[in-house]
């Protein structure tokens, strides 16, 4: 079931230039959410901002009936979303798509740039089966890398900068523990590092999940406009996916 | 409370707010949010003689107060819809109209005849927006000849309602009006999505994969307007506006312009419950202005 709430904003933080995070209360109880899932937020107060944008759900706290975005500023909607002040709402339809199916007893993790919010909530419901992720983050520089510490609770944290500038020098793919004996892999962030990660884990026999980030208009399967190349054709992102298993998205990676 | 229901044709709607097809999926999309019965009607997804897969990703542009897009009729095609989709919406308590596309009149008839089948399903919306494959790809709906002889076609095959719905991007749109009326339209509607485009000046490319495609949105709302009234003064059938609307004020704009019903659509994006706050709206509206029938303020500008 999906819903449409104003959120009450309980706290905000700004991490370095480009990102920041935003923790949301529910008027009364949070429905499950699962890990991979994402909301449609609406953005106010921008008249060339119309359609909502799709945000993942970074953290979920059931018992404050909370949950936390971590936003990249990127364009006119997230710089508007970046005004918002504590205690002011926030109107969101949630939880939307089908999330990661929390596989492998020695998953690795793999995220960058904004792609890394929805890898929080996932460490931790891999932490809560009794299993502890590797968790390997990059970007161009640790600027580019927020809330890392966040993670360090949940799992083996290892980090890549193409600058060198915090853990390995290089691209994720090029991480020395990057081709350790993984069962299971999972990655969201920039399209070609998705793309890499998961032609390595099928060309090395490994399950792996995506998750994707296209443009959306709606969110909730209407409008077709979020469309990927699957086996089967067309699928909408935000419906069939945004989590999708590699396996079906051998054209997309460009296996095929 | 006020009379809100309206007639088209032979269809009675208990208000006059639909939802526009390609925006509202098959309804039920939207069930979590909104009591679908309290809706007019429901026009589903356009739908062809086969599933299509649609334009290639990226298929969508946000521009200011509208957007673009280029889905391209990615649909189950009409055999799929009967065997699979009916079933499972036909029991939603409004109208549900099918959205009929095609690229040559005998697809078009023979998608026309399947739905003709279909009980609950007391009309179609002819989009006759699209190309003609047989005549290099011009629009059916941009050429009063064209656009009467599909309309003539499909009248043949189709007995129910029969609403067609109109391209903006022409000259005259009540020419083309005009001409799908004498072949025996029972209603019209408008509009479709302007054709437009938008270029990314940092990668230096458009934005869509197709290079042009389909503005709608409150951007388009004064095109449209214009448009239904000055089809609503020029033919006898009745006419359903669209184009734009996102609250009551925007809808009752269509209705005193001359249209008999409004539809909704890219506003669904935005708020998925809109639709149900513009009946609301349409209620208070005429309980503010003593409106006691609102077919009492229809057509008087
Ligand atoms: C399922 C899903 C989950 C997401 N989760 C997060 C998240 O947790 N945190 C986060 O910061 N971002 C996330 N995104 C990306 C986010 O939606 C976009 O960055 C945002 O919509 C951009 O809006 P804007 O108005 O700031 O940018 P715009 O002004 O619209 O565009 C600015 C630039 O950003 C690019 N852009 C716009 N939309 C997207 C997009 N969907 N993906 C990639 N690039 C885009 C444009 O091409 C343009 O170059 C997610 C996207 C999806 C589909
Ligand atoms: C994503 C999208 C898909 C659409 N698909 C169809 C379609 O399949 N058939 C059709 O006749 N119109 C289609 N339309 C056009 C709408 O039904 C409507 O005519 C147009 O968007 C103007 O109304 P609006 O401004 O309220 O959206 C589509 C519009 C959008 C935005
Ligand atoms: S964004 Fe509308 S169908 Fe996915």
């Amino acid at each position: 079931m999906k819903h449409i709430t104003d959120f009450t904003i309980v706290c905000r933080k700004q991490l370095g230039d480009h990102y920041f995070a935003l923790t949301l209360r529910h008027p009364s109880q949070l429905p499950p959410i699962a890990a991979g899932q994402f909301v449609e937020v609406e953005v106010k107060g921008n008249r060339d901002v119309m359609l909502r944008r799709p945000i993942s759900i970074h953290d979920v706290d059931p018992e404050e009936n909370t949950l936390t975005l971590l936003i990249q500023i990127v364009g006119k909607g997230t710089r508007q979303l970046a005004q918002l002040q504590e205690g002011d709402r926030l109107n969101l339809i949630y939880p939307l798509g089908h999330g990661f199916a929390i596989e492998g007893q020695r998953p690795l993790l793999v995220g960058g740039g904004a792609g890394i919010a929805p890898l929080l909530h996932l460490a931790k419901c891999y932490h809560a089966k009794g299993i502890r992720p590797t968790i390997l983050l990059g970007g161009r520089t640790k600027e580019l890398i927020p809330v890392r510490e966040a993670f360090e609770p949940y799992g083996q944290l290892l980090i890549a900068t193409e600058d060198g500038s915090l853990g390995e020098k290089g691209m994720v793919t090029q991480h020395s523990q990057f081709a350790a004996p993984y069962d299971h892999i999972c990655t969201c962030g920039p399209t070609p590092m998705m793309k890499a990660v998961g032609r390595y884990a099928v060309e090395n026999g490994i399950g792996c999940e995506v998750s994707l980030e296209n443009m959306m208009a709606c969110g909730i399967g209407a409008c077709l406009c979020c469309v990927t190349d699957t086996d089967e054709g067309h699928k909408c992102v935000c419906k069939e996916g945004p989590v999708f298993d590699a396996l079906r998205l051998k054209k997309w990676m460009g296996l095929e | 409370m006020a009379k809100l229901e309206t007639k088209i044709h032979n269809i009675t709607l208990k208000n006059p707010v639909m939802t526009a097809s390609g925006t509202f999926g098959y309804g039920e999309e939207f069930a979590d949010f909104i009591d679908l019965s309290r809706l007019g009607g429901i026009i589903v997804k356009g739908t062809t003689g086969e599933r299509r897969q649609g334009n290639p990703y990226p298929r969508m542009a946000e521009t200011p107060m509208g957007m673009l897009n280029a889905v391209g009729l990615q649909n189950v095609g009409v055999g799929t819809f009967c065997k699979e989709v009916y079933p499972r919406i036909k029991g939603i308590q409004t109208n549900i109209l099918v959205n009929v596309s095609g690229s040559s009149i005998e697809e078009y008839c023979s998608v026309a005849e399947q739905i003709d089948e279909l009980e609950n399903i007391p009309g179609i919306e002819l989009n006759i927006s699209c190309p003609n494959v047989k005549k290099g790809g011009m629009g059916f709906g941009t050429n009063p000849d064209m656009a009467a002889q599909v309309v003539e076609a499909v009248r043949r095959v189709y007995h129910k309602t029969l609403i067609v719905k109109l391209t903006p991007n022409v000259t005259s749109v009540v020419e083309i009006a005009k001409a799908v009326e004498g072949a025996g339209a029972d209603s019209v509607s408008l509009i479709n999505t302007l054709l437009g485009m938008a270029i990314d000046v940092e990668r230096q490319q458009p934005y869509l994969s197709t290079i042009t495609g389909g503005l709608s949105g409150p951007c388009v709302k004064p095109v449209a307007v214009r448009m239904v009234w000055q089809v609503a003064h020029a033919v006898q059938i009745p006419v359903v506006g669209l184009g734009g609307i996102a609250s009551a004020a925007d809808a009752l704009e269509f209705l005193m312009a001359g249209a008999k019903a409004v539809e909704v659509g890219t506003a669904n994006f935005v708020d998925p419950t809109v639709t149900v706050k513009i009946v609301e709206g349409l209620e208070d509206y005429c309980l503010r202005h003593k409106v006691e029938d609102i077919n009492d303020i229809i057509g008087i500008i």
